[in-house]
């Protein structure tokens, strides 16, 4: 081996820059990630600083007391679960349906794109223009009043991408070539669905579903005008009622209720922190048990 | 029984012409839930037109009757419920939602785009799958939270550093959307630099290129239209957040100076007013003409991301 060849395998000076420069560039853009995600994680810590003591049981189930002022959520929890619940059974059939028209149907045309742009728009539209929406279209106009029903009707319109999205991504990972063998032992396009193509991509609409109960659970905007209270005495005994929620029960609690104990803010926040991250960290677990269980 | 005339020799026994036609109890359900799915699926353009309808529906009394389009968009005076002379002039507004949002993108553009790098591009492994994790979960926090950190954690803070009286202003409002939008901006641009090939990064690589050279020149190049379109989408997100702004701006009807100062977002005075308002008055009518506004102005945005990120796609 000659010198020559020697030197072309050794590492020059601009090696060494480019690698100082890349090192530098790793550790600026790691910074830039963690100054991303540490505030956020300072700022949770301190929520469960000063709401963690007023979790129990007690505070889950208990009405509030006191003009609100003390006591638990148990109202705006339950009025929390009859939305989401209602929301789901309207949105979740449309939205599923919706994606298998998209992924088993449509063409790759100008049609389908307008559909996929309304789709962009719909998780696009600021929330309090569904709040409009809601109002004129299911309020007034359907006269279905200040409900349950008109609120759930609004969060289904507003949350359903989520369902369509997470569906038509698991619909498309199902290979081709299960369909193409069904087609060919003479079935009809919804026999292939419902047998072979549903059947191998259910885990990944539940994870999309479970997603959408958490953005449904956090919104507030959309059910201000449509059904959602600051303070009602009785629990929901229909569609038709008039209900507290969590998430507005928090917008009371921090604006409008002088004289509140400061720690209660803090819990309500915390039970919503709570219900949402849980919800999210079970979708996440399942795609990820999901994607370890593929077997193709 | 549904699947019993499927099988092929069902029809091979009918025989004659009739071989092939399926016409059968299977293809009458075929062809009906086609056309639910069909529905189902044009049910997104339908909601779209139904928002842009009703909105339209409510507001267009104002727009025709009592809108004067100079003083609406270019006077600051918002005064509403003033019994006598109402004046309805939303600069003021659009002056806080525009500092908000310019604050927060200023605070979130920066760093989701190094975040989504890193993630991309530099980290490996489990460090890859906790940060991808980490960025959702802070994706899904709601805004009402968001809303009361600013009202009960930032406000404070700003007040001791920077010795100002009131800590809802720009700053605090801006801070929140940004700390809010960068998650999003963060997973749409991973996604956008995920979608450029490995083969590039390969022959790059092959070159004796660096890690940081190759997504300088030939990632980030390659990746730049689902960029742009991600940060176009987040200042959609900040444009049309609602609750989060009604909280932390201090929500006066402002044009800022600094970024001390209070302000008013055009979002917040939809949600802080719609309730005392009568329905179909003027004041409930002018709310609804925002809210037109706020439908056109986000479906501008998005419909300008969805051009750039496909239409050059493709070209």
């Amino acid at each position: 081996m000659t010198t020559a060849n020697a030197a072309m395998f050794q590492a020059s000076s601009l090696n060494h820059r480019n690698a100082r420069v890349q090192s530098l560039y790793r550790i600026l853009f790691g910074v830039m990630t963690l100054m991303l995600i540490a505030p956020v994680m300072m700022i949770l810590g301190t929520l469960i600083y000063k709401g963690g003591g007023v979790i129990s049981w007690e505070f889950l189930f208990t009405a509030p007391t006191d003009g609100m002022r003390t006591g638990g959520v148990l109202p705006a929890l339950l009025g929390t679960v009859w939305l989401v619940t209602v929301a789901l059974l309207l949105s979740v059939p449309i939205g599923v349906f919706a994606a298998i028209y998209l992924s088993e149907y449509a063409g790759d045309n100008w049609f389908t794109r307008i559909i996929n742009l309304a789709i962009i728009n719909l998780a696009g539209v600021p929330s309090i223009v569904h709040a409009l929406f809601g109002l004129g279209a299911f309020v007034i106009f359907f006269k279905f009043g200040t409900s349950i029903l008109a609120a759930s009707l609004t969060l289904a319109v507003m949350t359903m991408p989520v369902v369509i999205v997470a569906t038509r991504e698991s619909l498309q990972s199902v290979p081709p070539a299960f369909r193409e063998a069904c087609w060919n032992m003479g079935a009809t396009r919804w026999q292939t669905i419902r047998k072979v193509v549903l059947p191998n991509s259910i885990t990944g609409i539940l994870t999309g579903v479970i997603l959408e109960v958490s953005r449904t659970a956090g919104e507030t905007a959309p059910i201000m005008f449509t059904g959602a209270v600051f303070f009602t005495p009785f629990l929901p005994q229909s569609v038709f009622d008039q209900t507290m929620a969590l998430s507005l029960h928090l917008f009371v609690a921090a604006t409008q209720v002088p004289g509140i104990a400061e720690e209660v803010p803090f819990g309500i926040a915390l039970v919503l922190i709570g219900l949402v991250l849980l919800m999210n960290s079970a979708s996440i677990a399942f795609r990820m048990w999901l994607r370890g269980k593929k077997k193709w | 029984m549904a699947n019993s005339n499927a099988v092929p020799g069902a029809t091979v026994a009918r025989g004659g012409a009739g071989a092939f036609d399926r016409r059968d109890f299977d293809w009458y359900v075929d062809k009906a839930v086609q056309a639910l799915v069909f529905l189902c699926g044009i049910s997104a353009i339908v909601f779209v037109l139904g928002i842009f309808i009703f909105v339209f529906k409510e507001g267009v009394g104002f727009i025709l009757h009592h809108m004067n389009v100079r003083e609406f968009f270019l006077t600051p005076y918002w005064f509403p419920s003033d019994a006598d002379a109402p004046e309805y002039g939303i600069l003021a507004l659009m002056a806080g939602t525009a500092s908000v949002t310019g604050l927060a993108m200023l605070v979130a553009v920066p760093f989701s785009l190094g975040a989504a790098i890193y993630i991309a591009e530099f980290a490996s492994g489990k460090t890859r799958e906790t940060l991808k994790v980490l960025v959702e979960l802070l994706a899904a926090i709601p805004s009402v939270v968001w809303g009361f950190i600013g009202l009960v954690i930032m406000n404070p803070l700003i007040i001791k550093w920077f010795d100002v009286p009131v800590g809802l202003c720009v700053l605090n409002a801006g801070i929140i959307l940004g700390l809010m939008a960068a998650p999003i901006m963060t997973s749409i641009a991973e996604d956008a630099l995920k979608a450029v090939p490995d083969r590039y990064r390969e022959a790059a690589e092959a070159m004796g290129a660096t890690r940081w050279q190759v997504t300088y020149k030939v990632v980030l190049p390659a990746a730049k239209n689902g960029l742009l379109g991600g940060v176009l989408l987040g200042v959609g997100r900040g444009f049309g957040e609602t609750m989060a702004v009604l909280m932390a701006t201090g929500h006066a009807v402002n044009i800022p100076d600094s970024v001390f100062d209070s302000v008013r977002a055009l979002t917040a005075t939809i949600a802080a007013e719609l309730g005392e308002t009568v329905v179909g008055g003027e004041h409930y009518q002018a709310l609804f003409t925002i809210g037109i506004l706020l439908f056109v102005v986000t479906f501008t945005v998005n419909l300008t991301a969805d051009l750039i990120v496909r239409g050059i796609r493709k070209g």
